[in-house]
């Protein structure tokens, strides 16, 4: 028997006042699409409301938006309200990477170095404008234009740099959709490993590609 | 007042000697290094040397390298420590080998970017990938480039590090060094014995972007560059426009500007010292100086709409007029919040047995020392140099206004801390004696739409919130900079880390960065 999760709720905060409802109907209709376990979908919503309410952010602040990100985490904003309190400073730790400011092109592979490193589940948010397209440095030579370039990006905070509560609201935003994920009966990715086919399990290369991943 | 500057052009055989004359006469703080592509005229640099002691006078010499192609010019890494990093940023830039120089590695860009991206006919976009897709190998050889009898390049190398130096890496991914710095730091035990600074993971090329920007575009980017003195460095900027086009700004103005230079201040000295606090330790301190730090933003954002990036200084002018409450808030917050404030952050942190024991006496930098590595601004005075621009070639309203300098002796940890919760008093002071009668007048001067600075070289300098901040400015009577140069206040810090650190422990490595109150944005541009 499969059922249908709902719609998640934050901090008694209508479901209409957010923003781009669509985006997230559609994710749920995707991970409900084979159906979910009737008997483990309750357990999945307490897992899932323990993890939305403890996201813990790597600090990563390349430029201006870590400041205004430190205001967040500072008495005025107070992001511990939302359980977002414990900034780590090891990838291994954060669950979600909040991309402060520029990437440069010599940053680029520093950045996706610490993605890697990050254990799943992870979440990226992707804050400010140059983290979004580039912002005013777009022509530069020397600016990657957008992070979703080298990783995937779950929510886009607009600002330069954002207010405090803009990133409480990219925040919110992130929430509701760990809220919505499911651990069991079911994946959250449909994605296949895609070398499984084109190298083939087993083989040396394979064996060498997991070899790399690990190292990274 | 015209900040119109005419350099004295010096072959590039004489260079060494006419430097070292002029510094034998007094100018013995170089101030800017610029380098800059003249087209047919060749590639070359600007010295910009100041006397560091009371008169702050300038003076300004141009070479121009002979070569086009390879362009070579003698080094004065031996005349001023802080030639060896400006040298190498002009070599990343603009490819000029400095004959003699003991390092000359690229500064802000990869080792395998292709082409100088400031020369005038190099295309970086076409000849590198926006997104590398390899690691970066940094390499541990230095280049020393020297001629031989025929006139030929000579390459001599040697190693960064000594053969069996331990190198820890510190960043570019790390809490305590403000931003994306990377430090290699060759230990012996716990004790520092080297520091190699790894720049530019946040070069943005903010320079080249200007060249191709109109003067009003231009002012965008300064915020972004030293973001905690937002105000300044866009006064910098607005500044030298205005008097490069003989622009007479109102007295309301500079009034309002000077307020406003002074406010960023203590949001910046509020912000050291919550960073300094967070990085040894102290969160209850981080917290109370960011409670203070928002009423100073609160002030800038019913004025100006903007918290940290502020864009409120024009050509001309300023964009917003107060907003009503204005006097009324920045009296409550110089009078009420940061006496409290600063009582407060002095009984839970400046008096602790623990910062104490790990800032008196740690990372001195003596007199000598700043001026040679050019460390302005707080660093400098807490070693006993008088640099306070606001005072030796004032600008603005500073010269209606009385204020003490804050300078000390020793220049360790201690006193670089205790310099700036001073200033934040002065800073005080200064706003409590203008506040109150704030000129009327107009806020925005009659401009032409398109604006254009007549032809010439132009400098101006201001007091920014962590040293001298420079704006070298060249134009060629176009409505767009043909070269504009910023002097970043926090790359002389990170070249004196070295030596500031150089035999202490590895943790007062972060007391002593922390203390520097570098930006890296800044740094990197």
């Amino acid at each position: 028997m499969a059922v249908r999760k709902s719609a998640p709720v934050i901090n008694n905060i209508p479901y209409e006042e957010f923003n781009d409802n669509e985006t997230l109907e559609k994710l749920i209709d995707e991970l409900n699409a084979g159906g979910v376990n009737a008997a483990v979908a309750p357990l999945d919503k307490l897992i899932d409301w323990g993890r939305s309410n403890s996201l813990w952010p790597l600090t990563f602040a390349t430029s201006c938006c870590g400041i205004e990100f430190m205001a967040v985490a500072a008495a005025r904003y107070d992001m511990a309200r939302f359980g977002f309190e414990i900034t780590r400073n090891s990838p291994r730790q954060g669950d979600v990477l909040l991309v402060n400011g520029t990437i440069t092109s010599k940053m680029a592979p520093v950045v996706k170095r610490l993605y890697d490193q990050m254990c799943d589940p992870k979440y990226v948010v992707a804050v400010g404008g140059c983290a979004i397209s580039g912002g005013p440095f777009t022509k530069s030579y020397h600016v990657v234009k957008g992070v979703d370039k080298i990783l995937p990006v779950d929510v886009y905070c607009p600002g330069c740099p954002p207010r405090p509560e803009s990133f409480l609201y990219a925040m919110m935003q992130l929430q509701r959709k760990v809220r919505v994920e499911n651990f069991f009966g079911t994946t959250n990715r449909k994605q296949k490993d895609p070398y499984k086919e084109t190298i083939g399990f087993g083989s040396a290369e394979y064996a060498e590609l997991l070899n790399q991943q690990e190292q990274a | 007042m015209s900040n119109k500057i005419n350099p004295i052009v010096v072959a590039p055989e004489e260079l060494h000697d006419k430097l070292a004359a002029l510094k034998a006469e007094g100018y013995d703080f170089l101030e800017c290094l610029t380098g800059c592509d003249w087209g047919e005229e060749g590639l070359g640099v600007v010295y910009s040397l100041t006397k560091s002691s009371t008169t702050f006078e300038m003076t300004h010499v141009k070479c121009v390298a002979a070569d086009k192609e390879n362009p070579t010019l003698p080094t004065v890494c031996d005349l001023w420590d802080i030639a060896n990093i400006y040298e190498r940023e002009v070599y990343d830039f603009y490819g000029i080998i400095f004959l003699g120089h003991p390092d000359m590695r690229r500064l802000f860009l990869r080792e395998d970017w292709v082409g100088f991206p400031m020369r005038k006919n190099d295309c970086p976009e076409e000849k590198n990938a926006e997104i590398p897709t390899t690691n970066e190998d940094i390499s541990d050889t230095r280049h020393k480039y020297t001629l031989n009898a025929e006139g030929q390049l000579v390459c001599e190398d040697s190693p960064v590090f000594a053969e069996d130096a331990y190198v820890v890496n510190i960043g570019p991914q790390h809490p305590s060094t403000h931003g994306v710095l990377h430090l290699r730091t060759a230990i012996e035990g716990e004790r520092v014995k080297q520091i190699d600074p790894h720049l530019g993971y946040i070069h943005r090329g903010i320079e080249k972007l200007s060249e191709n920007m109109t003067y009003p575009q231009t002012l965008a980017l300064t915020d972004r560059m030293d973001y905690l003195g937002a105000m300044q460095t866009r006064h910098a900027l607005c500044m030298c426009i205005e008097q490069a086009m003989g622009i007479e700004v109102s007295p309301r103005v500079q009034v309002i500007r000077t307020i406003m230079d002074e406010l960023q201040r203590i949001d910046s000295h509020i912000l050291f010292f919550s960073c300094l606090c967070q990085d040894l330790g102290a969160t209850t301190a981080f917290l109370y100086g960011f409670r203070d730090r928002e009423e100073v933003l609160k002030i800038f954002e019913k004025t100006t709409g903007g918290r940290l990036i502020i864009n409120y200084n024009m050509i001309g002018g300023v964009a917003h007029d107060l907003h009503p409450d204005f006097v009324k808030d920045v009296k409550h917050f110089i009078n009420e919040t940061m006496p409290r404030g600063l009582k407060e952050y002095h009984s839970i942190f400046t008096g602790n047995v623990i910062f104490r024991n790990r800032a008196i006496g740690v990372g001195p930098l003596s007199k000598e020392q700043v001026i040679s590595y050019g460390c302005t601004g707080g660093t400098g005075r807490a070693a006993g140099w008088h640099c306070d621009l606001r005072k030796h070639r004032p600008y603005a309203a500073y010269d209606q206004v009385k204020f003490n300098e804050i300078t000390f002796e020793s220049g360790d940890s201690m006193d670089r801390y205790m310099v700036r919760l001073k200033e934040i008093e002065e800073s005080c002071e200064i706003i409590r004696q203008l506040i109150d009668n704030i000129p009327e007048g107009p806020i925005q001067e009659k401009l032409k739409p398109i604006v254009k600075v007549p032809e010439g070289c132009y400098y101006s300098a201001v007091e920014g919130s962590r040293g001298i901040l420079g704006v070298y400015l060249e134009s060629k009577g176009d409505k767009s900079p043909y070269r504009l140069h910023y002097r970043s206040t926090g790359l002389p810090l990170v070249a004196a880390l070295d030596e500031a650190c150089r035999d202490y422990m590895i943790a007062d490595l972060i007391t002593i960065g922390g203390t520097m109150d570098y930006i890296i944005p800044d740094i990197d541009r």
